[in-house]
């Protein structure tokens, strides 16, 4: 019922939403971020990070840390409220929690292939996967050759199994076909959850559409990036775009026939939300984009916030922890390869 | 007393003013300072103010000590976990050791946790090899069982084929094909058919399956067989829930393929070999080397407990001793360092009375550690407010916190506290006023009171914890409703003619049915104390209980409601607030009295003549039409007037309560301005920099009619107070008339109507019902409600007059609180 969620959202969700604007009180701020910056030793990051929600997962570390056992415990975190989150949702909202897993598990499951194609040990591959993104049979995905049997013998399994009708192919899996792959999974599932959130209506479809979108474009946009000097054709290109966001239609079509960074520049900038990312931008650098990228959607994460009554903010808090992590290894990384002066160049400040 | 008690010179009033606090300033030098805080930290009576809060805790010049701790600690923690492992509690008061130096300590942490982590990773290997071996046997043993049964099937399988004449219906269904096809292939196709057996976790078992089949597209054949008992995983070394499986395959390709599924599932896979024979020894050697590596493992397990209950002994002393460091260093990162690094300067609060003994303590640091130059210790003079700190004991301390749980007192003001000790128990008694349930209630609690040093050392569920700590008040509690029960002349009830015989007597014999009409007065005292026991039963008793309750109510809480206001004067006396007293204080008074004090005045007439008078009338007439004749309301001579007085005098109260203290304090700052600009113009400079220093504080700005609407909101929450307060002590009636019909109700509808029907098992059906009831219900729910009402009544009606409670507690840096708050 449109405008009237208030009335009935409580019901349900009024729980998990208070849970949800707790977690993300709990989210590390601009001071916290200074501070972490002037860390020294890895240890000190763990000093200050065991003040703040943190604390109890990292208490338990002896003294040598390593950037993994952080990043592998701040994650732990956030799957364990995700995961509690989930054990209290109802319907609709524990498909929607579920939909907020699958990039993650088509992210494992080429890790897995890739790593599988380079003859790496399936556990070792295993302790890389995110741990959001994990489904009990996602160790079977090694015994694969090609697509076809990637299919049939694991993901029919999964909830992936129906954005799989696109790319069944009896190719055998090489690089580039696992990266279509990866891409073509990720654009059906994007219009499928495109479609849930709009099925949702009121405040959630309004903003989780406009967050989806948004995700859309970026990812056409890095496509298009990746794929300039590559064998992909134009048409194939094309096909890997996700049918919806602003960018659809017409900018799909010139993104398909760009061919360097500029001409990229040149087709976002007709768009007044991109204009503002790519004006960030120097003229041929194509580096800083996933930042500028990443900044704008924290923006737009936080402002879900703004409203009541709505799932978005499951997704925005889960996306914002993400990046919290993000931040948190690169500070990490900074700090144990005595790299300090770099440290302002990774972070995105939440708040 | 009650001059005294607002004479700021008067007698050091230990819980009705805050202890006098004074900031103090400690210059440490470098060398003693660790001794030095711990022994403040015995002492236990300094308060130390964060001096960088500015810098995040991990560039304070102790983190590093800080660091060492939290390792050292985390190091304790492993210990506990593998303690609690192995089963071993750590000894509660482990044996007294030498002092041992942090340095020491350290050293002794890290070489026991080294040794438990090599111990515990040579058992993990050993306790792997062991559980494979384990699950191998469990394997030979199932999958054995597969084969022979599956050969037996087969065998007389071709028995029957070759004859053909018990060729019958009854051929088992569950005859595996496959295995028939293996065992009639076996010696011209053996090379192509091959079988992997091994267990994997139930619950992966389907999935698993599913896999299989459709891996090698349904050319296989799957056999299982589930193991009673959880196994030990060789991976997690945890039990699981396992099957044994026995996967048949043909071709090279599909092994592969099954090889890595079973991989992909955590399946641990063993070699089964297909001779009986082969099996047979193979079983024996299995279980020799699994008895081996048993003792093996054994052996190490002692070894680590051994080492573990060598722990365990020490574990609390070691903890105790690390929190404590870890607490110095914390306070010591409080402290601002000098930029010569010689000595770190500490500011904090600390009683008045107290400074002498932390002067004490801190020459003796100084001896103690050598150091050429000692502690110097100065008052600071400051604005700030100090801290409340009231010295209680473990009697007053419970009622201090009920007090503390609505506010905790401003500096010096007037503490609640001190009132509540007797006030609290027995507002709660005219509620609880039963003296059956007030000695219950009593044995009970002398029973936690007689065992407090038992329950005191040892933790105490939520609940439970709750009422010991709450022991003294209740204890309180208890007495006095022993005291109104028999006022009210009740228990569980019933009520007995303890003090002498009843002043009414039947006049003739039909008269002893519950009415009070055939009731003649035979003595002239009345029943000497309390409620006289004729009442009970008889139809008027309602009407004349709560009529009498209802009355004291009022008078009770007109009485607290005094005693809040007077209190009101006392605070202002103290902080010399003239303003409070004349236009707060003495409108207050008027106006309660005027209206409620009369009212209670007329009650305790109207009690003593026994007069007939309408009380509500009375009231209500004075408003509505103060000039009528009371006709035969009138209580005494001049009662008209009289009320026409207090009328207006009440309402002459309401606006002197609201205007003249903001216009006054407008003046005020009107002339303080003018006065300043005289004053800068006329003075030296450095006076006017004093001035300003010492007067902008206090009035930064004067906003009228911010100070206005403050004053009216005041105003108009005293006028209505006055009313729905008084209204609010009912309360005291209701609850108590609640709990004496619900006891008799308890009494008169189980315990009466069991015994009625001469049954010895209803009999005892009856009493454990109302046993149960009276404890559930009447001693546990009942003491809740009528202590809940009473904190009401005590934070909104009684402190609501004068209490700002807008302070903050004293929180000394002391070891006894660090050992008290276990994690």
């Amino acid at each position: 019922m449109y405008g009237f969620e208030a009335l009935t959202f409580n019901i349900h969700g009024g729980y998990l939403e208070a849970i949800v604007r707790g977690h993300r009180g709990g989210l590390l701020t601009a001071v916290d971020y200074n501070n972490l910056c002037q860390c020294e030793t890895l240890d000190d990051i763990k000093m200050h990070l065991s003040a703040t929600e943190y604390g109890p997962y990292l208490q338990n570390e002896p003294s040598p840390l390593r950037t993994t056992t952080i990043v592998e415990k701040c994650t732990q975190k956030l799957v364990d409220e995700y995961k509690h989150m989930l054990a209290q949702a109802t319907e609709p909202l524990s498909t929607f929690l579920e939909y907020i897993t699958y990039g993650h598990m088509i992210d494992n499951i080429v890790l897995i292939v890739t790593g599988t194609l380079h003859e790496r040990d399936v556990h070792e591959l295993l302790e890389k996967c995110h741990p959001l993104g994990m489904f009990e049979s996602i160790a079977t995905l090694a015994v694969a050759q090609n697509m076809r049997e990637l299919y049939r013998l694991v993901l029919i399994d999964t909830p992936l199994a129906p954005y799989f009708s696109e790319c069944i192919t009896s190719e055998d899996l090489d690089e580039m076909n696992i990266e279509i792959m990866r891409n073509t999974l990720y654009k059906a599932y994007l219009e499928d959850f495109y479609k849930f959130c709009k099925k949702l209506g009121g405040a959630t479809s309004e903003i989780m559409c406009d967050l989806l979108a948004f995700e859309a474009d970026r990812r056409a946009v890095n496509i298009t990036i990746n794929s300039i000097g590559t064998e992909l054709t134009r048409d194939d290109r094309r096909k890997l775009f996700s049918s919806f966001g602003q960018l659809y239609p017409y900018g799909h079509e010139e993104l398909a026939v760009c061919e360097d960074f500029d001409q990229v520049r040149g087709v976002m900038e007709k768009y007044p939300t991109y204009q503002s990312i790519f004006a960030k931008l120097s003229y041929g650098e194509s580096q800083m984009l996933d930042k500028a990228f990443y900044e704008d959607e924290v923006k737009r994460l936080c402002l879900a916030f703004e409203q009541q009554f709505h799932y978005a903010v499951f997704f925005s808090y889960v996306r914002l922890r993400e990046q919290e992590i993000r931040n948190l290894m690169w500070i990490s990384e900074c700090v144990a390869q005595n790299q300090k002066s770099r440290i302002h160049d990774g972070i995105v400040f939440i708040f | 007393m009650a001059i005294r008690l607002g004479d700021p010179d008067g007698p050091a009033m230990d819980l009705f003013r805050s202890e006098e606090m004074t900031l103090v300033q400690l210059i440490i030098p470098v060398e003693s300072a660790h001794e030095t805080i711990t022994n403040l930290g015995d002492l236990g009576l300094l308060q130390f103010k964060d001096l960088n809060a500015d810098k995040s805790p991990f560039q304070r010049t102790y983190a590093h000590q800080v660091k060492r701790c939290a390792e050292m600690a985390r190091k304790l923690r492993f210990f506990k976990d593998q303690m609690e492992k192995a089963g071993i509690s750590a000894a509660a008061r482990s044996t007294v050791q030498k002092d041992m130096e942090l340095d020491e300590l350290e050293v002794k942490l890290g070489d026991l946790e080294t040794e438990l982590l090599e111990i515990n990773s040579s058992s993990d290997r050993l306790l792997r090899s062991y559980s494979e071996l384990l699950e191998f046997q469990l394997v030979l043993k199932k999958a054995g069982i597969f084969f022979s049964h599956g050969r037996s099937h087969a065998s007389t399988y071709q028995r029957e084929l070759e004859d053909p004449s018990s060729f019958s219906k009854d051929i088992p269904m569950d005859i595996p094909l496959l295995l028939e096809q293996e065992m009639q292939t076996d010696i011209s196709k053996q090379a192509r058919l091959g079988f992997i057996t091994g267990l994997i976790p139930k619950t992966k078992v389907t999935l698993f399956e599913r896999t299989l089949f459709r891996a090698t597209r349904g050319n296989l054949f799957f056999k299982q067989a589930l193991v009673e008992e959880p196994v030990l995983d060789p991976a997690t070394t945890e039990k699981v829930d396992k099957l044994v499986f026995v996967v048949f395959f043909s071709g090279e390709r599909a092994r592969m393929k099954v090889m890595k599924i079973c991989e992909a599932f955590g399946a641990n896979k063993y070699p089964f070999p297909e001779e009986v024979s082969q099996q047979a020894q193979m079983i024996n050697e299995v279980s020799e080397r699994v008895a081996e590596l048993k003792a093996t493992i054994d052996a190490g397990n002692r070894h680590r407990d051994s080492m573990l209950s060598m722990i365990s002994h020490q574990f609390e002393h070691w903890n105790l001793m690390v929190r404590k460091q870890k607490a110095v260093y914390h306070t010591l990162n409080m402290l601002n360092i000098d930029v010569t690094r010689k000595c770190l300067v500490a500011e904090g609060w600390c009683p008045v009375s107290a400074k002498l003994q932390i002067q004490d303590a801190l020459h003796q640091a100084a001896f103690d550690s050598n150091s050429q130059v000692a502690t110097i210790f100065q008052v600071l003079h400051t604005k700030e407010s100090p801290p409340t700190y009231f010295k209680t004991n473990k009697f007053t301390g419970a009622y201090q916190e009920i007090v503390d749980a609505y506010g905790i007192a401003k500096y010096q003001e007037a503490n609640p506290g001190v009132f509540t000790i007797i006030t609290f128990p027995f507002l709660f008694a005219v509620m609880f006023g039963d003296w059956g349930h007030g000695i219950c209630l009593l044995v009970a609690v002398l029973w936690l009171i007689f065992n407090e040093k038992k329950y005191g050392s040892q933790k105490l569920g939520d609940i439970m914890g709750m009422a010991f700590s709450g022991r003294y008040v209740i204890l309180l509690m208890a007495i006095f409703s022993i005291y109104t029960g028999l006022i009210y002349n009740e228990f569980f009830s019933r009520s007995f003619p303890i003090f002498g015989s009843s002043a009414y007597q039947c006049s003739d014999s039909s008269c002893s049915q519950s009415s009070t009409t055939g009731l003649i007065k035979t003595q002239s005292s009345p029943y000497w104390f309390g409620v006289d026991p004729v009442w009970h039963g008889s139809s008027t008793e309602l009407p004349f209980l709560n009529s009498m309750k209802m009355k004291m109510s009022i008078l009770l809480g007109v009485a607290q409601m005094n005693l809040g206001i007077a209190l009101s004067y006392f605070n202002a006396k103290f902080f010399a607030n003239e303003l409070d007293v004349w236009y707060q204080f003495i409108p207050q008074v008027i106006f309660l009295n005027a209206l409620f004090g009369y009212l209670s005045l007329l009650i305790i007439i109207k009690w003593c003549t026994g007069a007939r008078a309408d009380l509500y009338h009375v009231m209500i007439y004075m408003f509505l039409s103060p000039t009528a004749d009371l006709g035969e309301n009138q209580l005494f001579w001049g009662q008209k007037y009289f009320q026409i007085l207090l009328l207006l005098a009440a309402l002459v109260a309401v606006p002197w309560m609201l205007l003249p203290k903001p216009l006054i304090l407008r003046k005020r700052q009107h002339e303080k301005l003018q006065g300043r600009m005289y004053g800068i113009l006329g003075s030296s400079d450095s006076e006017s920099v004093d001035q300003d220093h010492g007067i902008d504080p206090d009035h930064e700005e004067f906003d009228f009619g911010e100070v206005l609407v403050h004053q009216m909101i005041h105003t108009i929450e005293f006028v209505l107070g006055a009313v729905s307060n008084t209204a609010s002590y009912l309360r005291l009636w209701a609850l108590s008339l609640a709990h004496s019909e619900l006891s008799a109700v308890f009494y008169d509808k189980v315990l009466l109507l069991a015994l009625g029907y001469n049954n010895i098992v209803i009999t005892i059906i009856g009493f454990v019902v109302f046993a149960n009831a009276t404890i559930g219900v009447l001693l546990c729910m009942e003491t809740l409600s009528a202590f809940l009402h009473a904190l009401r009544l005590h934070w909104v009606e009684f402190q609501g007059k004068f209490y700002q409670g807008d302070g903050y507690k004293f929180k000394p840096f002391s070891f006894s609180s660090i050992a008290k708050d276990e994690d």
